[in-house]
């Protein structure tokens, strides 16, 4: 072992996602998330670039690509593109899988999710996203957890707090 | 439409998108879209309160216009007006807009911090973790400001619930990732690491049953991922149980793989494979076990089959990175005619083209090559060339002209193999490669009889490129003599095919067949009338382009009125190229960017490539970088404002520009120019000065002396009287007594047509000027530059980049510098070494420099570089800018003592000159272009 000491802070975890889109095969972007602080006009940018750039692969092709900086994993789901894009260092495959988890929770949420759940019940896809992932990791990897966690929000929807919510008092 | 599945349907924003989804046209959509912002703008301005549904939905509608790709510059203080509420549904809601459409303005960011200050507050978990979800995802500056206290009360709190704290956990890594100087990890990590211990032992003796984690059929693979990836940040165990454990743990891994699938489906496979190659990540890393190279280098060597591209792709890029571990280099190399068909089979495979594959073949290929198999490799990859894609092109042909030329055994193959590429590729081979082709057969004469020969053959063909033209005209033009005997290639039958050429070529190249043709004159008395009658063509003298029509003309008048004997002195042949590093590797490190090119010296190094190496040498030499004001011996080479008072303003216009070379222009006005050029040999130096009159009248009463507090300088005495258009010659002899930072006034004195002018130059005599380069060896040089840490010993400055940096630039700028360039000195090959000795009458004062690449900057224009006073500043670490360092022993007192000049560059794709004293100078690195109109 020579010498390779890397600076700890800057691989401490695996993956580092820095963003996630959904778009369709038309282009439509469905969904957005972003982990890195970046300029709406950047962000256009990116999506623009990224969205072409995947759609003109064939089926065959692999599914990671060097991107400037980075490396983007995307999937293709019926007429979805799942498109997350990671750090040099982090592991291609796991975000693969990353992906396809959260497809299974959307698709144990909606019944057999299509693209039209997601587009009319975004917020709810959102929701899902941010209760599995956090800030580009994966915070809770069982479905079950996830599932759980997200019914548990539904059950509250229609509870109003007046001061207090029930176990504080 | 379908029915909204869950939760609270918000029927209006059904209604909404479903609308949308009928636009038939773009127009008809946009024309919705503004409709609706018009109501929603209304709704928010009217006067009747909104309730929270209304609000909710209205909100969710924007959210989905933005989703649409329109900009939303509205609706922000309504989200945060949800996100305050004690309803879950309007908090979410609110939390998703303005983690969505992160807002700049700051009395907003205000309001927001707010809300989620009262979330965090407000020991409720469900709030708690919506606020921290928030500030994770925003995970901007601002938020880290605002809660970089606040979330690590959070964490090790006795009372947060565990869900919370995971969350809290995270939000803190992000937070500390974009922000570290906010949140420091050292303060909590041992707090943390506690809670690490918490964790596993909820995981493993409490409620949660571990099959939830159990991804097909694979035990929880995130976890495992993240483990191998947290060993990967430090060496490997010390202790040899634990580091026999490690071991037993990264081989059961590598017995899994080939365990027969527990499932055909392709996420078993994924996420088993992803635990694999983070393991082998891990091996890689340690690189010290060769059992378990070799295992991994065999494991990669079976997924080069593999029917999955995902797979292919995966372990060529590992066995790139590890064709540079000494262990597996071997290894690697019997697995290369599986990646040469893995090149070609992803070439017919589906007939899809997938040029990621095929370029990390490329580049695994290159990683394997050496002595033993570079023939092969470099026909390989010249035949792949042939179909490769338009994108890869460049860098292939890079690829093969530093492999050909580094495991060049006989320079024939060489010569043939930048041939083969100017053929195949012609397009894409830059000047750096065929100015290396001829620098080499220039530098070899061994090989310059069947340069000549091989170019001869390869211009009979019909069509070539034009760069064949370029490097043919070239080596006849040295060489075409070593060929002439033969018949088939006599002068006359070499002069025509190459003139065959000349109407299709572009300006550059037929400037450089004239030349060509010049030296022919020289080389052949018998084809002289035949050339001479080409260049008094019409389409010659009077060509419209400029250089071309003066050269023309030059030749023709050259070749008439000179004699044999200027001749042959004019047009001898080059003398050798300087031996220097190939231009071309530096070029395909800019192309490719630093780190991403693995090592290619023999001397195996870091796998990690270069970028880590700066790091570890910073913690080697544990330098103080504090610069001390009173020791800098050199630091006023470098400052322009030591100038000495003078009557006269003393012009120093042109001073910087000699720091790094010995002669030109000085000064100049309407009258006079002064030209320079100086020698020196240790304490001494000898300049001579040279005044041109540019008018045509005379300079009368003309005297000149020279005025230096420090230096002896003797200068000759000078005609009084210089006529219009002559130039006229003075020499000044200097010795160095001691160190001195004032450098020495030329005064001018003349009088033109009555005036009397008077004129002041400061000369460019600067300490470094007495540098005597000195060779030292690696061992030698760092053991005195780490004796030389004292404060009063080092001064370091910090620099932005001024110009774009070629590495050959650099280095002649080191060279002019004065002191000795030291090749394989630095384990960083993108550092600079250099070690010279100042000679002074009364002292020798030796120094060292270091020119470091700042590997770890973002970008030149980040953040502003820290002072160089700032002791907390690890020399070379990760931040932008760039500096330079100069060190120096109090001398006198101790006798001999060194100087040290250290400096970085910041790291970006094009590295930046940050030699500041260098990049004063116009970028010189034009040696072959020159050269080549010399021809």
């Amino acid at each position: 072992w020579r010498r390779n000491h890397r600076n700890t802070s800057c691989v401490i975890m695996s993956n580092n996602m820095q963003f996630m889109l959904l778009f369709s095969r038309q282009g439509k972007l469905r969904l957005q998330k972003w982990y890195v602080p970046l300029s709406d006009k950047e962000k256009k940018k990116i999506t623009r670039e990224l969205v072409q750039t995947v759609l003109a692969r064939k089926p065959k092709m692999c599914s990671f690509l060097e991107w400037r900086d980075l490396k983007i994993v995307y999937k293709r789901y019926a007429s979805l593109y799942f498109c997350c894009a990671i750090e040099d260092q982090d592991n291609e495959l796991i975000t693969l899988e990353i992906i396809h988890r959260y497809v299974e929770l959307l698709d144990k949420y909606f019944g057999s999710v299509c693209e039209l759940d997601i587009i009319f019940n975004f917020e709810k896809a959102y929701f899902i996203l941010d209760e599995f992932l956090l800030g580009g990791e994966a915070q809770e990897t069982s479905k079950k957890n996830v599932l759980k966690a997200i019914e548990q929000a539904d059950l509250l929807q229609e509870v109003r707090y007046v001061i207090k919510p029930p176990w504080e008092q | 439409m379908p029915a909204v599945s869950k939760g609270d349907g918000m029927r209006g924003l059904a209604v909404f998108i479903s609308d949308i989804r009928n636009c038939k046209s773009k127009e008809a959509e946009i024309k919705r879209i503004n409709k609706e912002l018009a109501n929603i703008r209304s709704k928010f301005k009217g006067d009747k309160a909104l309730d929270g549904y209304s609000k909710k939905k209205y909100v969710c509608k924007l959210l989905f216009i933005f989703l649409l790709g329109h900009d939303i510059d509205f609706g922000h203080m309504e989200a945060v007006n949800l996100l305050s509420s004690n309803k879950y549904t309007e908090k979410q809601i609110g939390y998703l807009f303005i983690s969505v459409l992160v807002n700049s303005n700051s009395d907003l960011i205000r309001l927001i911090n707010n809300g989620i200050k009262n979330d965090l507050a407000s020991r409720n978990p469900t709030f708690m973790n919506l606020a921290l979800h928030c500030i994770a995802n925003v995970g901007s500056r601002e938020m880290a400001e605002a809660f970089a206290s606040e979330i690590p009360r959070v964490l090790v709190a006795g009372d947060t619930m565990d869900s919370v704290k995971q969350s809290a956990a995270l939000c803190l890594l992000r937070l500390n990732r974009t922000s570290p100087d906010l949140v420091p990890m050292g303060e909590w990590t041992t707090r943390v690491v506690h809670l690490l211990n918490d964790q596993h032992l909820i995981v493993t003796s409490a409620s949660i049953d571990l099959q939830d984690y159990t991804y097909y059929f694979v035990a929880a693979p995130w976890l495992s991922v993240k483990l191998l990836r947290l060993l990967q940040c430090y060496p490997p165990p010390e202790d040899a149980a634990l580091r026999s454990r490690l071991t037993e743990c990264l081989e059961t891994i590598l017995n899994k793989a080939q365990e027969p699938p527990k499932s055909k489906k392709v996420q078993h496979s994924n996420a088993k494979n992803a635990v694999l190659f983070e393991a082998i990540a891990l091996i890689i890393h340690h690189d010290s076990e060769p059992t378990l190279l070799v295992r991994a280098c065999n494991q990669l060597g079976q997924f080069l089959q593999h029917r999955e591209t995902n797979l292919r792709y995966l372990a060529l890029e590992s066995m790139c990175t590890l064709a540079s571990s000494e262990f597996s280099h071997e290894a690697v190399k019997t697995h290369m005619e599986t990646v040469i068909n893995a090149l070609k089979v992803s070439l017919a495979q589906f007939g899809s083209r997938d040029v990621s594959v095929r370029q990390r073949a490329v580049d695994l290929l290159y990683a394997m090559c050496d002595r033993s198999n570079a023939k092969q490799i470099v026909a390989e990859m010249l035949s792949y060339l042939e179909t490769a894609d338009y994108s890869i092109r460049e860098e292939i042909v890079l690829k093969v002209a530093i492999l050909a030329e580094k495991y060049a055994v006989d320079y024939t193959w060489y010569v043939d193999t930048i041939l083969n590429l100017i053929r195949i590729a012609g397009d894409y081979v830059s000047e750096e490669v065929w100015y290396r082709v001829i620098q080499i057969v220039i530098n070899r004469d061994d090989v310059q009889g069947y340069a000549a020969k091989t170019v001869f053959e390869a211009l009979q063909a019909p069509a070539c490129h034009e760069n064949l033209v370029k490097v043919g005209g070239y080596i006849l033009g040295e060489f075409g003599n070593l060929i002439a005997g033969d018949s088939r290639s006599s002068p006359l039958v070499q002069f025509n095919l190459l003139h065959s050429k000349f109407h299709l070529c572009s300006v550059p190249t037929r400037a450089l067949l004239l030349s060509a043709y010049i030296k022919f004159i020289n080389l052949f008395p018998e084809v002289k009338a035949t050339i001479q009658d080409v260049l008094r063509s019409d389409s010659q003298l009077r060509n419209a382009d400029v250089e071309l029509q003066q050269r023309a003309v030059e030749y023709l008048r050259l070749s008439c009125i000179a004699s044999t004997d200027i001749l042959a002195t004019v047009l001898e042949e080059m003398p050798p190229f300087p031996e220097r590093e190939s231009s071309i590797l530096a070029k395909l490190k800019k192309k490719k960017g630093p780190g991403k090119l693995p090592d290619m010296d023999d001397s195996r190094r870091s796998v990690n490539g270069s970028t880590d190496s700066t790091h570890s040498f910073t913690d080697v030499l544990n330098l103080n970088p504090a610069p001390s004001s009173g020791a800098n011996l050199l630091i006023d080479v470098f400052s322009e404002s030591s100038a000495p008072a003078a009557a006269t303003d003393v012009s120093e216009e042109n001073f910087p520009r000699f720091v790094c070379k010995n002669n030109g222009v000085i000064y100049e006005n309407q009258l006079l120019q002064i030209g320079l050029k100086s020698e020196y040999r240790q304490n001494l130096g000898r300049m001579y000065v040279f005044y041109g009159n540019k008018t045509s009248t005379q300079f009368l009463s003309f005297s000149s002396s020279v005025s230096s507090s420090d230096l002896n300088v003797h200068s000759k005495a000078v005609d009084p009287v210089i006529e219009g258009g002559a130039q006229m010659q003075q020499i000044l002899n200097i010795e160095c007594v001691s160190d001195f930072s004032d450098a020495p006034v030329l005064n001018i004195q003349f009088r033109y047509g009555g005036a009397l002018q008077n004129i002041a130059v400061k000369l460019p005599v600067m300490l470094n000027k007495f540098f005597q380069p000195t060779e030292m060896m690696s061992q030698d040089f760092f053991q005195r530059w780490k004796q030389l840490g004292a404060p009063q010993q080092e001064v370091q400055k910090i620099f932005k980049a001024k110009h774009p940096m070629d590495t050959e630039v650099a280095k002649a700028k080191i060279l002019g510098f004065g002191v000795a360039l030291l090749d394989g000195v630095d384990p960083n090959p993108a550092n600079f070494v250099g070690a010279g000795v100042v000679h002074t009458k009364t002292t020798q004062v030796g120094c060292l420099l270091r020119l470091e690449p700042n590997m770890q900057a973002q970008t030149p224009n980040g953040n502003a570089a820290p002072p160089a006073t700032d002791p907390s500043f690890p020399f070379g670490a990760g931040l932008p800018g760039s500096h330079l360092g100069i060190c120096s022993r109090c001398r006198g007192e101790q006798g001999d003592g060194f100087v040290g000049l250290k400096g970085t560059w910041p790291k970006s794709h094009e590295l930046k000159v940050a030699f500041d004293l260098a990049s004063f100078l116009p970028p010189d690195g034009r040696v072959c272009e020159r050269l080549l109109l010399r021809t």
